[in-house]
């Protein structure tokens, strides 16, 4: 009887044993989501440079000095000096000359390692059960801590930024040109629906390659001659505003842009 | 953990492809738009036909600056100067070259061309998005020679509600009173004019008194007040055949006769024993109802849009102010309580505010509410102006003002003036002599 009880203590004792260390797992799941707070903590400390603690501070210096080295090598001054263009370049062309006078400032060869490496160094931060277990255990480490992956992130930011809009600085700035550029045409009934949304397909320069009305099947609709005017005046402003004030990184994340024109506000008064 | 990272592949992976970046944009400006009218064509033929029949050296050229001017006294479009124009206007016609008028800042474009044709008038027209590069418009009208101003005005309004989105209000009249003399003496005519001043006529003699004609809002009709033999009458009178009948004559003072929206009735008001209530007559049967029965002084109804209710002052609450009830009399409401009298209540054609008359410490003021009585604005102050009237279009007001006399009772003067929504765009309308009691008519072309 007493060796059944000790058998069954000694059985019990082995299954607490294994639930505890199973367990954990499945409780650590729900942590699984912090590494895109700690992404987002990366971005804002390279965006204002605030030293969150002396140590920090140090890090961020290192890696200041790091990038230095970096940009000295991509772009050698001696090319840039010979590949000055001979005349000024017709308006229509200005755009594409300069941006190949751009390409052929950096070492060709040399930069697109670099950006495979970083790619690939993405690809690896993200999906590699290691340095996303990196990043989870980032969140128990004191936030001065944090920015030691500075270095990284800074590579990463562009590619990070894609899960995000504008920020309220460029949305401002992009709203306040289209502002001067809308004319409202003022005949609109105000108690309608006046909302037009517009897709745009933009250049990395702001210019338009394609603007779309989103509710263009309303135009035929009777009763809705109004937003056919209301539409045209919405294109007409973003054709007027061209190039938009975009900003001048991330192409990838606003090369689709979305404008809402609601012109009831105005018009109500 | 290959279960977290497939959950993570599926959060990040969707979100990734559809966030689009939106941008809401609630805020334009409302400065006039710029437009390029350029002077429509002729061939040498046309120019001698109509230099023969109208004395004009080139109708193209004044039949689009009359669609120039109304444009610009809208206060919504900028005509350009036609000085800056790089394009001629018979080539500008056939297809525009956008490059040139985009260069000038024109956001739209007018071309056309004006013919001879069988003994009359033919004019065509096209509108252009500049910035789009397309065509957004063409019409052509045919018409006798001598009605080519009209067609400037069926032009602008064509123009106007394309790029507004609301109907012009070009193509109208205007009947006023004509007024000349001293303060004390003064000879009143009921006179007719184009909306921009031009082709006034006289419609009556000016032996009796006339007062506050208005337009039928369905089609050429005026009803007005006049005096005959110090008794007041009610006339109708047939613009375009220039008949004319008395409608009834009515006891004690009588006021401001106005049509219902379907035009098969008249609303006034008139005094008996004293009191003056509402009363409406079927143009038909000529029976007049009662409408108000109420001690206090109610005038000056007018009714709304679609004829269901009626507004107009009272001062059943001391002071005068502005009341709504149901077209039958009942469920009276008061809607004004700002400081000051209020009067001379109208109702938008469009239905969504009501144009008043107030006075307020000395002052008049012409402003506009909503129907319940909010979002009161006053959109001009000066020493006297009265009797609003809205265009068929409900977005320009056409009032009277008069200037202040000297000590000697000189410098009395009585004008037309107009002024939208906005507030910002006051013109005065020229008339050939003073002018009082304006109404505005509906679009001749409906």
């Amino acid at each position: 009887m007493d060796r059944n009880i000790v058998i069954s203590f000694g059985l019990h004792i082995m299954l607490v044993i294994i639930t505890a260390m199973s367990l954990p797992f499945l409780s650590k799941k729900p942590i699984d989501l912090p590494p895109i707070v700690s992404v987002e903590l990366i971005q804002i400390s390279d965006k204002t440079s605030i030293p969150f603690a002396p140590k920090a501070k140090k890090i961020i210096e290192k890696v200041k000095e790091k990038e230095k080295k970096l940009v000295s090598e991509q772009a050698p001054p001696k090319i840039v000096k010979k590949q000055k263009p001979d005349a000024i370049p017709l308006p229509d062309e200005k755009i594409e000359k300069i941006k190949k006078i751009k390409d052929k400032k950096q070492n060709p060869e040399k930069v697109e390692t670099e950006i495979k490496q970083v790619s690939e160094f993405e690809k690896k931060d993200l999906f590699d059960p290691k340095s996303i277990a990196a990043l989870i255990d980032k969140s128990k480490v004191e936030s001065a801590e944090t920015s030691k992956k500075l270095d990284k992130v800074t590579q990463d930011q562009d590619k990070n930024m894609d899960f995000r809009g504008l920020s309220l600085s460029e949305e401002d700035a992009l709203k306040a040109q289209i502002f001067g550029c809308w004319s409202i045409p003022l005949g609109l009934p105000y108690n309608e629906n006046l909302l037009v949304r517009i897709k745009l397909q933009l250049k990395p320069d702001g210019s338009i390659i394609r603007s779309e009305i989103l509710d263009h099947a309303r135009m035929n609709k009777p009763g809705q001659g109004f937003y056919k005017v209301l539409a045209e005046s919405a294109l007409r402003a973003v054709k007027l505003c061209q190039p938009l004030r975009v900003p001048s990184t991330g192409y990838e994340r606003w090369k689709e842009l979305q404008l809402n024109f609601d012109a009831r506000e105005m018009l109500e008064g | 953990m290959l279960l977290r990272y497939l959950f993570l592949l599926l959060v990040l992976l969707p979100f990734k492809a559809f966030a689009l970046i939106e941008v809401d944009i609630t805020r334009g400006n409302l400065s006039p738009l710029p437009v390029a009218i350029s002077p429509l064509s002729m061939d040498e033929d046309s120019k001698k036909n109509f230099k023969k029949i109208l004395k004009k050296e080139n109708l193209g050229s004044e039949i689009s600056a009359i669609v120039e001017n109304n444009l610009k006294q809208s206060g919504l479009f900028n005509p350009l100067n036609k000085d800056a124009f790089l394009q001629k206007p018979d080539i500008a016609n056939l297809k525009p070259r956008f490059e040139d008028w985009n260069l000038i800042k024109a956001q739209a474009l007018v071309t056309g061309k004006v013919t001879f044709v069988d003994e009359k008038l033919r004019v065509e027209f096209r509108l252009w998005d500049v910035l789009a590069g397309k065509e957004m418009m063409a019409l052509a009208f045919t018409t006798v020679p001598s009605n080519w101003r009209r067609v400037g005005h069926i032009i602008t309004d064509k123009v106007y509600e394309r790029l507004t989105g609301e109907k012009g209000y070009f193509d109208t009249r205007i009947i006023y009173v004509s007024e000349k003399g001293p303060k004390t003496n003064r000879i009143k005519k009921l006179a007719i004019m184009d909306q921009d001043g031009f082709n006034n006529k006289f419609l009556t003699l000016g032996n009796e008194l006339v007062l506050t004609p208005r337009f039928s809002p369905t089609n050429q009709m005026v009803t007005y007040l006049s005096y005959f033999r110090n008794l007041p009458r009610v006339y109708l009178l047939d613009i375009e055949t220039g008949m004319q009948e008395v409608v009834g004559d009515f006891p004690g003072m009588t006021f401001a006769p106005r049509f219902s929206p379907d035009g098969k009735k008249i609303i006034m008001s008139f005094a008996e024993n004293g009191n003056s209530d509402i009363y409406t007559m079927d143009l038909e049967n000529r029976i007049v109802e009662r409408i108000t029965d109420h001690p206090s002084i109610d005038t000056s109804p007018s009714f709304s849009p679609d004829g269901k209710q009626i507004t107009f002052n009272s001062d059943r609450s001391k002071f005068q102010q502005i009341y709504i009830m149901d077209s039958n009399g009942k469920n009276v409401k008061r809607i004004s309580f700002g400081n000051g009298l209020y009067g001379t209540p109208v109702w938008s054609p469009r239905g969504d505010l009501i144009a008043f008359t107030k006075l307020h410490k000395g002052k008049f003021y012409i402003g506009v509410m909503r129907t319940d009585g909010t979002g009161e604005r006053l959109l001009t102050e000066n020493f006297y102006q009265e009797a609003p009237s809205w265009s068929p279009n409900g977005r320009v007001l056409i009032f009277y003002r008069e200037t202040k006399t000297n000590s000697k009772g000189e410098g009395f003067s009585a004008k037309l003036w107009s002024i939208d929504l906005t507030g910002y765009n006051e013109k005065m309308v020229e008339t050939e002599t003073d002018a009082s009691d304006p109404s505005w008519s509906s679009l001749l072309s409906n």
